[in-house]
């Protein structure tokens, strides 16, 4: 096992950049989940790892050794593939006894080895059998299988449930947590799915246009997204990004327009220097240069609101229930999440929105960066 | 004068929920669907039938009868009696070994040389897309063509051999011992377009990621090739061995151009399509060719055959 790291990486295909100037270290022992949208280079970075592809500048560490010109089978990482990328002329058994055999392990402890880890993973019955006769779920952990048989020094796993039915991906996904904290193993897990990412990492590194956003635990990139991006990004619905019109000073807090209303901003000014600033900004600015983020689970309708809207849709999920609305520009949209039992308001309605005080973000409109201590 | 009863109407009423029922409407639309698409072939069908198919079963009977060497005299039935006369002959069985020589110098030459060929231009360099065409490009060469560079290139004045210093007597095209290889030299790099066509597209076929997975497993380049190229190219290596038997049989027009009948070589290059041509044009005896062109089909069929019973067993068909 050992930590890795990629200092200052870049790759770049055909002049776009795939990766730009990474910095990122995931621990020894760690589940690191590189969330990001397609395209924003988080299976490059580990590509990078696993040596399929060379960074044009910057380094890639396995451990303390750098591994820029080590060759992909003498780097020790085993990688699960978004389709598996089983052999598909080789039985089970010899799937994954596989890495064994390039290693010149020999017969009998490779007997063991494939033994112990197919029985672990429930794929005894079925050594004999060929990918084409297993089911997805089944293919997916003869892949897994094939990846831990030779314990690496870090595993690399591309979006491996993306391919199983909504069931399927729940159960594996556990399995592949349980799995992680029992070989205690060094773990790059890309996905784009924000809620794989949320249950699965110890922390998560959010990726956008190949530049890190930012890297924390899930409830703390929830709780305090480093930019805008991620505040949309992480949480399903996303965060409300709302324009911000004007900043003023309490009394007591700060609070800020928006279209159609305002929201409480937390902080007086005397206490968030950086939110005063932005406030003077914003006041000489000809468009909105600031945004208001607010989470969906922190907006509620009342007659105490504070924002006028109207009601778009409402998507009933069962625990829960969503109201679009579109506020008094015409333009922006924002989604309230309430329990299922609370009044719902039909499509057309006005409503009053309030958002609870202290959960209001405040963004930079043009960089996206977080401002101040903003909640 | 008050005939209408309502029993005739239940009658008629009854009789139509009864007559076309779903599974005789179903049974009458198959038929007309069947019709239809007999219909449709059919111009295919009768181009065959006189182009192939009439000629095919006419030549079993023309092997038959002994065909005088002048026209306008009548043919005479001689049975089995010709067949067994034909394959006892020593030409026929000269000609039988040198195209079999000839197929085993070629089928495996061409198939590895398109192999090597496509693995080389797999990889993503500079200017590839231009070593692809030239690669492919035998392809659209003419035999003719082939059979004037290449006979220029063994000319024993011009050619490329006296350049290299090297001058074999007989000259490389009358020699008995080269002739037929340098006919397969000919036939392999004719062959070699079509080869690397089949193992380009077999190889773009093979997932990246397998092989990838394979490097990251820790396999060298060599093993990828040989435990996982290899074997998930099987489908496209049977295919090109089945077709470049039959082309290396059916070869005959670079014989034809660069040694002919009177080349101190022609026994030892006499392939049997070649054989078969001569008989026909030379000895006139077209009952022999029937019989000659017959044990050609019987042989192809028979490898090809023979190649599905034991070749196909090693093909992995992937998923």
């Amino acid at each position: 096992m050992a930590q890795v790291v990629f200092r200052e990486a870049t790759k770049t295909f055909d002049g776009v950049t795939a990766l730009d100037h990474l910095d990122l270290e995931a621990r020894d022992g760690e589940l690191l989940v590189l969330l990001g949208p397609s395209g924003c280079g988080k299976t490059t970075a580990l590509r990078l790892v696993a040596g399929l592809e060379e960074p044009d500048s910057g380094e890639v560490l396995i451990g303390e050794q750098v591994v820029n010109d080590v060759e992909p089978k003498d780097r020790d990482v085993a990688m699960v593939f978004q389709s598996y990328a089983l052999y598909p002329h080789l039985s089970v058994r010899r799937n994954v006894e596989f890495p064994l055999r390039q290693r010149g392990v020999d017969p009998a402890e490779r007997r063991r080895r494939v033994a112990e880890v197919t029985e672990s993973l429930g794929l005894g019955d079925y050594l004999d059998r060929k990918p084409r006769q297993l089911s997805g779920g089944q293919r997916q952990r003869v892949a897994l299988a094939r990846a831990i048989v030779r314990s690496p020094r870090a595993f690399l796993m591309d979006e491996p449930l993306s391919n199983l039915d909504a069931a399927l991906r729940l159960q594996t996904r556990a399995d592949i947590v349980a799995l992680q904290q029992r070989l205690g193993t060094t773990t790059l897990y890309v996905t784009h799915d924000q809620v794989e990412a949320m249950t699965m990492g110890h922390r998560i590194a959010v990726m956008d246009r190949g530049a890190l956003q930012q890297v924390d635990g899930p409830q703390a990139i929830y709780d305090h997204p480093a930019n805008a991006f991620v505040a949309r990004f992480v949480g399903n619905p996303g965060m409300n990004l709302l324009p911000l019109l004007a900043v003023h000073e309490g009394p007591p807090a700060a609070y800020g327009d928006v279209p159609g209303g305002t929201v409480p901003l937390g902080a007086p000014f005397v206490t968030d220097p950086a939110l005063a600033r932005a406030a003077a900004v914003v006041q000489g600015a000809s468009s909105p240069s600031l945004l208001a983020g607010i989470r969906p689970e922190h907006l509620r309708l009342g007659e105490d609101g504070t924002i006028d809207a109207t009601v778009l849709i409402v998507e009933v999920l069962g625990a829960e229930v969503h109201v679009l609305c579109t506020l008094l520009d015409g333009t922006s949209k924002i989604v309230v999440r309430q329990e299922a039992a609370a009044r719902r308001p039909g499509a057309g309605e006005g409503v009053r929105l309030v958002a609870s005080p202290g959960t209001v973000h405040v963004f930079t409109g043009v960089s996206g960066a977080r401002v101040g201590g903003s909640s | 004068m008050t005939t209408v009863s309502p029993p005739t109407g239940t009658a008629v009423t009854r009789g139509r929920a009864q007559a076309p029922g779903p599974p005789r409407r179903a049974r009458r639309r198959r038929v007309r669907e069947a019709a239809l698409g007999y219909l449709l072939v059919l111009p295919a069908l009768g181009v065959f039938g006189i182009f192939v198919f009439y000629p095919f079963a006419a030549n079993f009977r023309l092997a038959l009868y002994r065909t005088p060497p002048y026209p306008g005299l009548p043919s005479h039935y001689v049975g089995l009696q010709q067949v067994g006369q034909v394959l006892s002959s020593s030409s026929f069985l000269q000609s039988l070994g040198s195209t079999a020589l000839f197929v085993v110098m070629v089928v495996p030459t061409g198939l590895i040389l398109g192999l090597l060929l496509a693995v080389a231009a797999y990889r993503r360099l500079r200017a590839m897309a231009v070593y692809r065409i030239i690669f492919s490009s035998t392809v659209v060469t003419s035999v003719a063509v082939s059979a004037l560079i290449f006979g220029t290139l063994m000319d024993p004045v011009v050619g490329l051999l006296p350049w290299l210093g090297l001058n074999p007597s007989p000259p490389i095209l009358e020699n008995t011992t080269w002739a037929l290889p340098a006919i397969a030299v000919m036939a392999v790099w004719q062959f070699l377009g079509l080869s690397f066509i089949l193992m380009s597209a077999g190889l773009s076929a093979i997932p990246d990621d397998v092989l990838e997975a394979a490097r990251v497993d820790g396999a060298t380049d060599r093993t990828v090739f040989w435990r996982i190229t290899v074997p998930l190219l099987s489908p496209t290596i049977f295919f090109g061995v089945v077709v470049a038997t039959i082309y290396a049989f059916q070869t005959f027009g670079q014989v034809d151009i660069l040694i002919g009948p009177t080349n101190a070589a022609f026994e030892h290059v006499n392939l049997l399509v070649y054989n078969i041509l001569n008989t026909i044009e030379v000895n006139k005896t077209s009952g022999q060719a029937a019989v000659l062109s017959i044990v050609l089909f019987v042989l192809t069929l028979g490898v090809t055959l023979l190649q599905l019973r034991f070749l196909e067993r090693r093909v992995h068909y992937g998923n």
